[in-house]
């Protein structure tokens, strides 16, 4: 056994059969499916040079695109962080009619199809919709404006921040509460310095996913967007308008440009993730 | 001084009753606007002329051709990723060895890449000017505005599903049961049939139940890849954009009502799975 074992095994030995057929299935599934395309893109940037792709990454056209997708997702994500960690607390420590059917519909953002959602939210805040109507005749314009594009952004990224905020605040010991009333503390300062800052992590966790979903949205943004170059048109899209003119270099330039951001927020989505479980270990020892 | 404790304590956990009122009020006011309206939208529109009107909907030939083609690539794109999900589940969850967390990370990649930038990677490899489209169309194959092209995305956005539903359950549950069988004898499949799966099976089923969904509604991918001929390579989300953008909005919305109806479907069966597994846990306790 000593010697199946080695001390530079790359695994743990188990009597439990199948790692070899599993684990091989798996690499070359996701190889074939995701990363060889994926490298197929950053490979395809390597013919243009630096110069080449730094202009087109950086034309006015393309920034205000960044500008827009950045800017809409980090509003939606930062309404979802205030208002999905209300909507979690009301669902975990309140009881009213309605709140199991609530509860489950808040995940519909992640079953309706993003172009359903587009077309049914474009309809609601049209001039002629049912909170469009009031809406425009009180001076305040949502489709095609980039007020639309926080409005989808915001509905995509509901379901994120309730649902990492939800099982923390389940778990969360009643009897810290307790102790800090018993000592002394406020309603206030118990929810300031005791509960908020255990919730804190797995709130921030679904800002992150929030706004990483939103900044790579497309369609339940492109409907209600209008989609004017340089004030109404997001990152995407832009994307699949260079594809239609067959602007294959300039399309996939600003792909790698999005993948390196989508990377680089996986990469700090586990760090948050971590952190938040850690938190919430140190908080059951 | 002990009775005194629990009626001291009792009133500051909680909130006052017009704070709990306006909490409840504010998120259920949020749901409201965000997640009620547009669903309500969906079926008014649809049935906004009443029944005959919604059924003759169905009647044109290339919605018909758009739901068979959707349903066709979510029955390839289902059981790939379903035999892939039980794959990296088993692997990932059954066994230690170095580099899991980036393979999970690999895995959830899908999750961050916005659709259009993984529709962009399959025709940088499959399209005309791809790394293997001439050699493709040299031998009469075309993947790219074609039918493969859409299962090929569809795939690629669905992936992390069921891995993701499966991963988390098939690792807590340990090891034990199964090598207990094997240690009577059972081999490597009969344990899998007959003790894994056995636990797994209501969260197996909201996968495959969520990843269908999902897979009957991507738009920003196969939009990429489609090419849009009518009839031929629409998808129903790609047909509900045809319609909307043809002023045919009872057509558009009562095609939408069916991926609204499978949207709210995959949310009872979750619901459902989540009363179980809470109603198991109650048992064990």
């Amino acid at each position: 056994m000593s010697a199946r074992r080695g001390i530079g095994s790359f695994r743990q030995p188990s009597i439990i059969p199948g790692f070899g057929l599993t684990f091989g299935f798996t690499i070359v599934y996701l190889s074939l499916i995701v990363l060889i395309p994926i490298a197929a893109a950053f490979a395809e940037t390597f013919k243009m040079g630096f110069h080449q792709f730094w202009h087109v990454v950086t034309t006015p056209r393309a920034v205000a695109s960044y500008g827009l997708s950045f800017g809409a997702s980090l509003i939606g994500a930062f309404l979802n962080f205030i208002l999905g960690t209300l909507v979690a607390w009301v669902l975990v420590r309140y009881t009213f009619p309605g709140k199991r059917l609530l509860d489950s519909l808040v995940d519909l953002p992640f079953a309706l199809p993003t172009a359903v959602a587009g077309i049914a939210l474009t309809t609601l805040y049209a001039s002629t919709g049912w909170f469009g109507g009031p809406l425009s005749a009180a001076g305040i314009h949502v489709a095609f404006t980039r007020l639309g594009v926080v409005v989808a952004l915001t509905f995509i990224g509901l379901p994120f921040v309730v649902r990492t905020v939800q099982p923390v605040l389940e778990d969360l010991d009643k009897e810290l509460e307790e102790a800090a009333v018993s000592l002394g503390a406020s309603r206030r300062q118990t929810f300031l310095r005791v509960i908020y800052p255990s919730i804190f992590p797995a709130a921030l966790t679904g800002f992150a996913l929030a706004f990483a979903r939103g900044v790579g949205e497309y369609g339940s943004v492109i409907f209600i967007a209008g989609n004017m170059p340089m004030r109404t048109e997001i990152t995407p899209l832009l994307i699949v308008t260079k594809l239609e003119e067959y602007d294959y270099t300039g399309a996939t330039a600003i792909a790698v440009v999005m993948l390196t951001i989508s990377l680089i927020m996986l990469v700090s989505i586990n760090v948050l993730q971590r952190w938040s479980s850690l938190r919430t270990v140190a908080a059951d020892g | 001084m002990v009775s005194a404790m629990p009626a001291m304590a009792a009133p500051a956990v909680s909130e006052s009753r017009g704070v709990r009122g306006l909490l409840i009020g504010i998120s259920v006011a949020f749901l409201s606007v965000f997640i009620l309206a547009p669903l309500a939208l969906i079926f008014a529109t649809a049935f906004g002329h009443g029944i005959l009107p919604y059924l003759r909907s169905f009647a044109n030939p290339d919605t018909l051709s758009a739901i068979r083609l959707t349903l066709l690539a979510a029955a390839i794109a289902v059981p790939a990723n379903l035999v892939f999900g039980v794959a990296a589940a088993w692997a990932i969850g059954k066994f230690e060895f170095v580099g899991k967390t980036l393979l999970i990370s690999l895995i959830d990649l899908p999750f961050s890449v916005s659709p259009v930038v993984a529709g962009l990677t399959y025709v940088l490899i499959f399209g005309a000017q791809g790394l293997l489209g001439p050699w493709l169309s040299a031998h009469g194959v075309q993947i790219i505005f074609a039918i493969p092209g859409i299962v090929l995305v569809t795939i690629f956005v669905t992936v992390p599903f069921i891995a993701r539903e499966l991963l988390p359950l098939i690792a807590v549950q340990g090891n034990e049961e199964e090598e207990a069988a094997l240690t009577l004898g059972a081999n490597g499949w009969q344990t899998f049939l007959k003790v894994t799966l056995p636990n797994v099976k209501w969260a197996l089923l909201y996968g495959v139940i969520l990843c269908n969904a999902r897979a009957m509604g991507e738009f920003g991918a196969v939009s990429v890849v489609s090419g849009h001929i009518r009839g031929l390579t629409d998808t129903m989300p790609l047909q509900i954009e045809v319609l909307y953008n043809d002023y045919q909005f009872v057509p558009a919305f009562a095609l939408a009502s069916l991926l609204a109806l499978l949207a709210l479907a995959t949310l009872v069966v979750k619901s459902l799975v989540e009363w179980r597994a809470g109603n198991l846990q109650g048992e064990n306790a």
